[in-house]
């Protein structure tokens, strides 16, 4: 692989591995996302699905492997600035004690920037939350604090989101909310997204392209149908 | 009474721990017919501490014959046994030793050196080292409240700190309010000690000069003295040790390290 190849995608994963105390979790990883593409990391649980999008956004280490953002070694980015880029909505929101607004705020104000009113209502806007600045996180339902957590992230800006399972730990009320809400931002935005999930419908619904991993290596590359229809995995 | 029949001011004291260890084997006697099953920890507990006061009392009589300058390897020796007694509290922390050691060393040695030169404590043995002990021993428990607690409160909340990460922030930007309860909770303590100081409580500088016939008005600031310069001591020592501790939890590439065992 030349490095040239490297500039032409957004993300190129090359040859990734980690392990802990020598125990592989993932294996020689090795795909490319262009920019605004839609794409699944999709498997068993253990597969090491969230793993991976933790080692892009640079929250753990790979034991092997490189990874380039627009070509560009990730490891000379500084970390911060790196996951502001690729925004990560985590399973469980974790938001911090505040209001929803303190919480839009986190990650703008952390590099010195302050967000207007009028921003904190568009991002509020759009995970259709609007007039919930001034409530108490304490308050919110789990769907509401999980597109609290979205907003929170899309505050900065990002070129990408990793969505780890973002709907999983929700009802399924919730859950379509949640989706919707997704769905809405990757047509507005035309956003660049990597998706983890062991819902197989929701691959269907979301996403374009799938990564098929099995106990830590990718078995399959592919449009949804061609991945999908080839495995029988649920 | 004891005082009439003993001249020898060290058979005095023997006497008197006599009476006391009388005094501590009828509550012995009495939890054993009570089943509380602590007869046992309790003798060795009287044992232990009745050897090692009295040994550190011949040895100090040894020590207090001695130049000045050997108050700073005594001191030193306090240290060490405070530093390795404080991570036998904290578990799971990377190099607990080493920040224990640099942290009360600092504390208690910039507190005791500045106290000393100031004439605040006076130039003497038999006041530098043991008020040098209880700044190192103030300094050892308040260092590993917080250490702990400020474990506990980052392996508690690895899901924020880790969503704190991941929106950009630095590292201390995201443990701030975790360091700052530590500090807190361990700092409580001493505060509420300095708080009660001659109301609840006449600790021991006073009470042992008050014994000994020193003006109790003078004995009274030099108590503040002592307590005061414990807070201080314990203060430096966290400061400085929650700055190395925050070195240790995150990497080079700003990543969690800490968690809680059931995570490893």
């Amino acid at each position: 692989m030349t490095r040239q190849k490297h500039h032409n995608a957004f993300i190129s994963v090359e040859g990734l591995t980690y392990a802990i105390d020598g125990q592989p979790i993932l294996s020689d990883i090795c795909f490319e996302v262009q920019v605004g593409e839609r794409v699944a990391v999709f498997g068993p649980s253990g597969a090491g699905k969230s793993t991976l999008i933790r080692l892009i956004n640079r929250l753990d280490e790979p034991t092997a492997g490189m990874i380039w953002l627009n070509g560009e070694d990730y490891r000379q980015i500084p970390p911060g600035s790196l996951r502001r880029r690729l925004g990560m909505v985590m399973q469980a929101p974790n938001l911090f004690p505040g209001t929803v607004a303190d919480n839009l705020c986190f990650g703008p104000s952390a590099h010195g920037e302050t967000l207007t009113e009028a921003e904190i209502r568009a991002l509020l806007s759009g995970v259709d939350l609007v007039g919930y600045e001034n409530r108490n996180v304490s308050s919110l339902s789990g769907g509401e604090a999980q597109r609290v957590n979205l907003a929170r992230t899309l505050a900065n800006k990002p070129e990408a989101l990793l969505l780890d399972e973002p709907t999983s730990a929700l009802d399924q009320a919730a859950k379509n909310e949640v989706e919707e809400t997704i769905k809405a931002i990757i047509k507005s935005q035309n956003m660049t997204f990597i998706l983890v999930t062991h819902d197989r419908a929701q691959v269907e619904r979301l996403a374009e392209r799938v990564l098929l991993l099995e106990a830590g290596q990718l078995v399959a590359d592919g449009s949804v149908k061609e991945v999908l229809d080839a495995r029988s995995v649920d | 009474m004891l005082a009439r029949w003993i001249d020898n001011q060290v058979w005095l004291g023997a006497a008197q721990a006599g009476v006391t260890m009388v005094a501590a084997l009828l509550v012995v006697w009495l939890t054993g017919r009570l089943k509380l099953g602590l007869k046992k920890e309790i003798l060795i507990s009287l044992g232990r501490g009745v050897g090692q006061i009295v040994l550190v009392g011949f040895l100090l009589t040894v020590i207090f014959s001695a130049d000045l300058w050997i108050a700073v390897p005594v001191i030193l020796v306090m240290i060490v046994a405070g530093s390795v007694m404080t991570i036998r509290r904290v578990r799971n922390i990377p190099h607990a030793l080493r920040i224990s050691f640099i942290g009360i060393s600092a504390g208690a040695g910039l507190v005791i050196t500045v106290m000393t030169l100031m004439g605040v404590i006076e130039q003497e043995l038999t006041s530098i080292i043991p008020i040098g002990s209880m700044m190192v021993y103030g300094a050892m428990n308040t260092n590993a409240l917080m250490m702990e607690r400020f474990r506990s409160e980052v392996t508690s909340h690895v899901g924020q700190i880790e969503a704190g990460l991941a929106l950009g922030a630095s590292p201390e930007q995201v443990i701030r309010p975790y360091s700052r309860r530590a500090i807190s909770a361990a700092l409580t303590p001493n505060i509420n000690g300095l708080r009660s100081l001659g109301i609840v409580w006449i600790p021991g500088a006073m009470a042992g000069m008050v014994l000994s016939g020193q003006n109790p008005a003078y004995a009274g600031f030099y108590q503040f003295v002592v307590s005061g310069s414990i807070f201080v001591t314990a203060g430096i020592t966290v400061l400085i040790s929650i700055v190395l501790l925050r070195s240790q939890v995150f990497s080079q590439a700003e990543q969690l390290l800490l968690r809680s065992e059931a995570d490893n």
